[in-house]
């Protein structure tokens, strides 16, 4: 059975992927190593794992303005996130979401969005219409 | 300007504008005297060289940007760059993108202290800038406005001489949203820069406005830098005020704080935050001064503590700053102290936005000492075991080649 989760309106086009969740933070240059597609800050919940084609579940956006731009040279490379989800985003990384076309959306009217989807879910967003649904079928 | 008769730069450049406004919900957009544009080649890539190419190839009505607009540090001291390990295609990616901008208009500054070298904000000054040293230091120190403004939008603010009306360009947003006392009050800029990362860690969140209470000291622009700097490396924390000293708080009411329950920062606080990057005894195999670029006054303390000195053999010593002050630090002789003692100075680029894993790499670099609280906390994702000291102390680990 699908649910389906309100949010404010966001960034991109429809996409649907696999999701990756966890309850911390996210920067392009601070956490990732970019050429492997993995996360690679030691300190990051998700270190070792790959964010390649995954929708990632996270807490905020924190670090540097770098993000904006790593994001479209992420996707021209095709080893990127297809989407990211925040509690709560930050200028930068709506930014790059908008230059790269990747799907971004924050702020979850049901509260803590690392809770409200596990990894592994499947999740659909529809970032111009605030919303993103979890698992398949209607909701 | 949507519908393109303005050219597909300045229809680019609104669009975009237009997609992340109506994410933060900007009733309108804003006009802003400059532009600041941060983009290293290890971030923009082939694709973002190959985007801001095409707009250098437009007409020159269509593509010259509308205000003054500079740029953030480059990811190539192209006077320097075999010796660090880093490549000719690095070096062409930076040179296709410096064609471009020029272009473009985009005057190539490559500096994070422009608000130290170049042409400071106004109290009230509504500006896009990238970088967020520049950014929160703008807001706080100076009371300009601006929202972290990455490559892409500080470009689309350049050639639209406005950027939608949110965040930081709303009064309502600059007023506080923690209060913290400080009980220790900072001696040198590693210090200042410890205190701004774990007030940036604890506010967490571009959103939230931390109020400094308790600072009795008028800090030096340079202090105000590295507090700034770490801030909102640590916090994402794009504007700061402390009471009786930056411009918008000169009492504590101005920015609503007398409303706020504070919150102590302890000396437990600063250890924390400096212990992972504690290592006395331990051989040092590069020293850093960056992040931010350093200033005039930064060039000469790191020359004298050099002068006289040599560094250890199996020592490397980088210092980075911007392109005008490194002119003024060879005519003072400051760059001159600095390699004689075996160190090298960059111009025109900040250390960890220079490809620093394939400069690590290349060079066999692992265990990193800074004085820059900013730059240690970035650098771990980046392959290095980065360490934290004063400047006094990073100078005598180069000389000793372990840390002191």
């Amino acid at each position: 059975m699908a649910r389906e989760l309100k949010c404010h309106v966001g960034i991109g086009k429809t996409v649907t992927g696999e999701a990756l969740v966890a309850d911390d933070n996210f920067s392009a240059r601070y956490d990732l190593d970019r050429i492997k597609g993995v996360f690679s800050r030691p300190q990051h919940a998700l270190a070792g794992q790959s964010y390649v084609d995954k929708i990632l579940v996270l807490n905020t956006a924190k670090g540097g303005v770098a993000s904006a731009w790593m994001l479209h040279e992420m996707v021209a490379r095709g080893i990127a996130p297809k989407a990211i989800l925040f509690n709560t985003a930050n200028t930068i990384l709506a930014q790059g979401a908008a230059l790269a076309s990747m799907a971004m959306c924050d702020r979850f009217e049901d509260g803590d969005v690392t809770k409200l989807i596990k990894t592994g879910d499947i999740v659909t967003i529809y970032p111009e219409e605030g919303r993103v649904v979890v698992g398949s079928g209607d909701p | 300007m949507l519908h393109g008769e303005f050219g597909k730069a300045r229809q680019w450049a609104l669009e975009h504008q237009i997609q992340v406004g109506r994410m933060f919900d900007a009733q309108d957009m804003v006009q802003v005297s400059q532009a600041h544009m941060m983009a290293d080649p290890e971030s923009i890539g082939k694709a973002g060289v190959a985007f801001v190419e095409q707009f250098a190839e437009l007409p020159e009505s269509e593509r010259r940007v509308a205000i003054p607009m500079i740029t953030d540090p480059r990811g190539v001291d192209l006077t320097y760059y075999n010796p660090l390990g880093q490549t000719e295609e690095m070096a062409n990616i930076e040179r296709r993108f410096i064609a471009a901008c020029q272009k473009l208009g985009i005057m190539m500054t490559d500096t994070c202290i422009n608000y130290q070298t170049i042409m400071p904000p106004i109290l009230g000054d509504h500006v896009a800038y990238g970088d967020t040293g520049v950014v929160i230091y703008s807001n706080s120190a100076c009371g300009a406005r601006s929202n972290f403004e990455g490559g892409p939008s500080a470009l689309a603010a350049g050639l639209t001489g406005r950027t939608p009306r949110y965040g930081l360009h709303l009064d309502k947003n600059r007023q506080a949203t923690r209060r913290y006392i400080v009980r220790q009050e900072p001696k040198d800029l590693t210090d200042w820069g410890v205190l701004g990362a774990v007030i940036g860690r604890k506010a967490g969140s571009y959103w939230e406005v931390p109020v400094i209470d308790g600072i009795n000291r008028v800090p030096t622009s340079d202090e105000m830098k590295h507090m700034g700097a770490a801030m909102a490396s640590y916090g994402s924390t794009p504007l700061f005020h402390i009471v009786s000293i930056t411009p918008e708080c000169r009492q504590l009411s101005d920015v609503g704080g007398d409303r706020l329950t504070a919150e102590n920062i302890t000396q437990d606080d600063l250890d924390a935050l400096r212990e992972p990057f504690g290592a006395k005894g331990e051989k040092v195999d590069v020293v850093v001064f960056a992040a931010p670029q350093l200033s005039l006054v930064e060039m000469q303390r790191v020359a004298d503590l050099c002068c006289g000195k040599k560094i250890h053999q199996d020592t490397s010593l980088l210092v980075c700053t911007a392109p005008s002050v490194y002119v003024d630090a060879q005519r003072m002789g400051y760059n001159e102290a600095i390699e004689s003692f075996g160190g090298k100075v960059l111009q025109g680029t900040c250390f960890y936005q220079q490809y620093a894993r394939e400069i690590g790499e290349a060079n066999g670099w692992k265990r990193l000492l800074s004085n820059s609280t900013k730059i240690v906390n970035i650098l771990g994702g980046y392959g290095y075991l980065p360490a934290l000291a004063s400047m006094e102390d990073c100078v005598a680990s180069a000389v000793a080649g372990e840390i002191v």
